[in-house]
């Protein structure tokens, strides 16, 4: 048995030359174990102490911030109907140097984009860095394009105001500018309350994209909220397309307009001309985009004699049928003479209203301490800015009593000297149209009749309301204010522009009334700045559209009519309507 | 003890899988909330978009202009306008 021999050799063999000694065996295996202990050092150290690297390596590829956008608020009438609503929109950007578009492909998404692929081309050239092929597309059109998949080719999500109303009410919305942000009217000066905040949370997606978990909210997105104006849609258009048929009509420069709720102080329309359309105002001049009837002064002129005669009635010192004498149609103060256009014998201090006399008011004005008629100038809301939430409306001009000299006062008391806006002038009347209350005005819709502070006593108020309606028919300075079936009252104002300190021969035409005279619920006051077309008497000029835009929203409104509907008398053609300028 | 020791084994084994399964029905729930949530922008989107459409087909100036040119409307004069008071109703 060689082999058997052979085989069992080895076994019996002592030490095969090929084993390890055994401190070499040791020494290898310490090492290993050494390298052992490394990796577990390691491990351990990236387990718990050295741990962010790792994990935000890992969130990253698992767990992502996610932006939650939030909507800008709409802008509604008093009836809920939208002035400004936005919708999403897309834009479509690429970098130029990244985009790869083949002509083929370039001359497919001019096609959809309703461009040629020169223009796209040119936009592409006009900025290295970064280029919007398309800015505001519908969604639908942005998704055709995208479907092209051209190399390059990127959407964004956006937000898109839109103005339903445009040049009919686009100076009281404004409109917003960039990222959404309110730039104009009430988009600006109620930002605050409209504007969202978007939001973003960390959330989990899996492979395929999709959210599948929500590990954490960062920042809760805030919805914008809603704003109801006060402006009812029915009224605003008719005020426009009246306001807007008078300017061209009298061929003036700019007018405003303004409707008022005599109960609630709230602005129910305010319309000014010229205007533009705020859905497309890429070229429009900032001197249309002014909201006149708050952002302009002018000198009002004989729509102030009612605040100088309520002041005198209120002090005891004259009566309704107290008789002036108005010497003339001449009264010298010092060096300077005032003067009636169309002298009249002795007038009733209801008469000096009704024919608009400034000697009359003058009189009446001089017998009155100067601190009593700034008083009253001042608590009827002259020279405060009216405060209706509109960015920047102003004051006008009231001067400190103790400045005033007599001239002044006397000019002062039929309206000259000083200045005021139409929203302030209509506040005004609130007075005369309530018993005695100045109601604060807003452009912001409130529920219900607002209290007022007093100014002038209840009777006072009937009395001037009386006198303001006789101002309103034959025999006054505005007969053509008149509406069938209801009873208005209403001063007129005529002005000579004052610029840079001279008198031009450039009229302000002024109305302000106020309808039905048995209950006041609406005060209407319109202004037309320098009319050319030969009139710029008040009651001939702003007098029809006061009528005019009265009617229709008494008839809108549905008031109860105080009077028949033939009460309209006109005086016979040719009458020459007396007025002072 | 080592009776006690498998149940308690049984227990664990019993929360690990009811721990898998709730965790997968929460993710399921997400993922319907959050398509819920994209159903509601969309018709938050929508809604917008309609009422804009609304205002604009109802703008009084686009009303006035179909009334008077293509059904040839007009306001009534103040003669053939009669004032009816309903009965007992306070103004």
């Amino acid at each position: 048995m060689n082999a058997a021999a052979q085989m069992r050799r080895p076994r019996v063999a002592p030490a095969p030359p090929d084993m390890l000694s055994r401190p070499r065996a040791l020494w290898l295996f310490g090492l290993l174990a050494l390298l052992f202990v490394v990796l577990l050092g390691r491990s351990l150290h990236l387990q718990w102490f050295d741990n962010d690297f790792l994990q935000g390596q890992g969130a990253a590829r698992s767990s992502r911030a996610m932006e939650i956008p939030a909507h800008r608020g709409r802008i509604v009438d008093r009836f809920g109907d939208a002035l400004a609503i936005s919708t999403p929109v897309k834009s479509l950007w690429a970098f130029p140097d990244q985009l790869g578009a083949t002509p083929a492909e370039m001359a497919a998404l001019a096609t959809i984009l309703d461009t040629t692929p020169q223009k796209l081309a040119a936009r592409l050239k006009a900025d290295e860095d970064f280029a919007f092929l398309a800015r505001g597309l519908a969604p639908e059109t942005a998704e055709r394009a995208m479907a092209l998949r051209i190399k390059g080719l990127n959407e964004q999500n956006e937000y898109r105001r839109y103005y339903p109303g445009g040049e009919v009410t686009a100076h009281i919305v404004g409109f917003t500018g960039d990222q959404d942000r309110g730039q104009e009217g009430m988009e600006l000066s109620q930002q605050a309350w409209l504007g969202g905040a978007p939001g973003s949370r960390r959330v989990v997606i899996n492979r395929r994209g999709d959210v599948v978990e929500d590990v954490a909210a960062i920042r809760a997105p805030r919805a914008g909220r809603d704003l109801a104006l006060s402006i009812d849609s029915r009224l605003q258009y008719l005020a426009f397309r009246e306001l807007k048929a008078a300017v061209e009509a009298q061929k003036a420069d700019a007018g405003g307009l303004v409707v008022l709720d005599a109960h609630s102080g709230e602005i129910l329309a305010l319309a000014n001309w010229p205007t533009y359309n705020p859905n497309s105002r890429n070229k429009v001049a900032r001197d249309k985009m002014r909201n006149r009837a708050l952002t302009d002064t002018f000198e009002p002129g004989s729509t102030m004699k009612p605040f100088t005669i309520a002041t005198a009635l209120e002090a005891g010192i004259v009566r309704p049928d107290t008789v002036i004498h108005t010497e003339a149609g001449a009264l010298t103060i010092g060096p300077n003479t005032i003067h009636d256009a169309h002298p009249a014998g002795p007038l009733t201090v209801e008469q000096v209203i009704q024919k608009s006399s400034n000697v009359g008011a003058a009189k009446i004005g001089l017998q009155l301490p100067p601190a009593t008629l700034w008083t009253m100038f001042s608590e009827a809301g002259f020279g405060t800015p009216p405060a209706t939430g509109f960015p920047g409306e102003v004051s006008g001009r009231l001067r400190a009593a103790k400045t005033w000299k007599p001239i002044e006062q006397a000019t002062m008391s039929y309206g000259h000297g000083l200045s005021v806006n139409l929203v302030q002038m209509a506040r005004a009347y609130t007075i005369f149209a309530t018993d005695g209350e100045l109601k604060p005005v807003t452009l912001l819709k409130t529920d219900g009749p607002v209290a007022g502070r007093p100014v002038i006593k209840p009777e006072t108020a009937r009395a001037v309301r009386h006198m303001l309606e006789l101002a309103a028919q034959p025999g006054g300075t505005a007969p053509k204010a008149q509406v069938p079936g209801y009873r208005v009252g209403g001063k007129t104002g005529t002005a000579r522009k004052n610029e840079g300190g001279q008198y031009t021969h450039a009229y302000v035409s002024s109305f302000v009334g106020l309808a039905p005279a048995s209950n006041p619920r609406l005060i209407v006051a319109v202004m037309l700045d320098n009319p050319k077309a030969g009139d710029y008497y008040g009651g001939t000029v702003a007098g029809p559209v006061f009528a005019a835009v009265m009617g229709g929203a008494l008839r809108l409104l549905a008031v109860p009519t105080d009077a028949p509907v033939d009460n309209v008398v006109l005086p016979p053609p040719g009458a020459d309507i007396k007025e002072e300028t | 003890m080592t009776r006690v020791s498998v149940i308690l084994l049984l227990v664990l084994i019993g929360c690990a899988l009811s721990l898998v399964t709730s965790r997968h029905h929460a993710r399921r729930l997400f993922v319907e909330l959050t398509r819920e949530q994209a159903q509601a922008r969309q018709y938050e989107t929508e809604y917008g978009q309609l009422s804009l459409e609304q205002s604009t087909w109802g703008m009084p100036a686009r009303v006035e202009k179909i009334a008077r040119e293509a059904l040839r409307m007009q306001p009534p004069g103040p003669g053939r306008v009669e004032v009816v008071e309903l009965p007992g109703a306070t103004r």
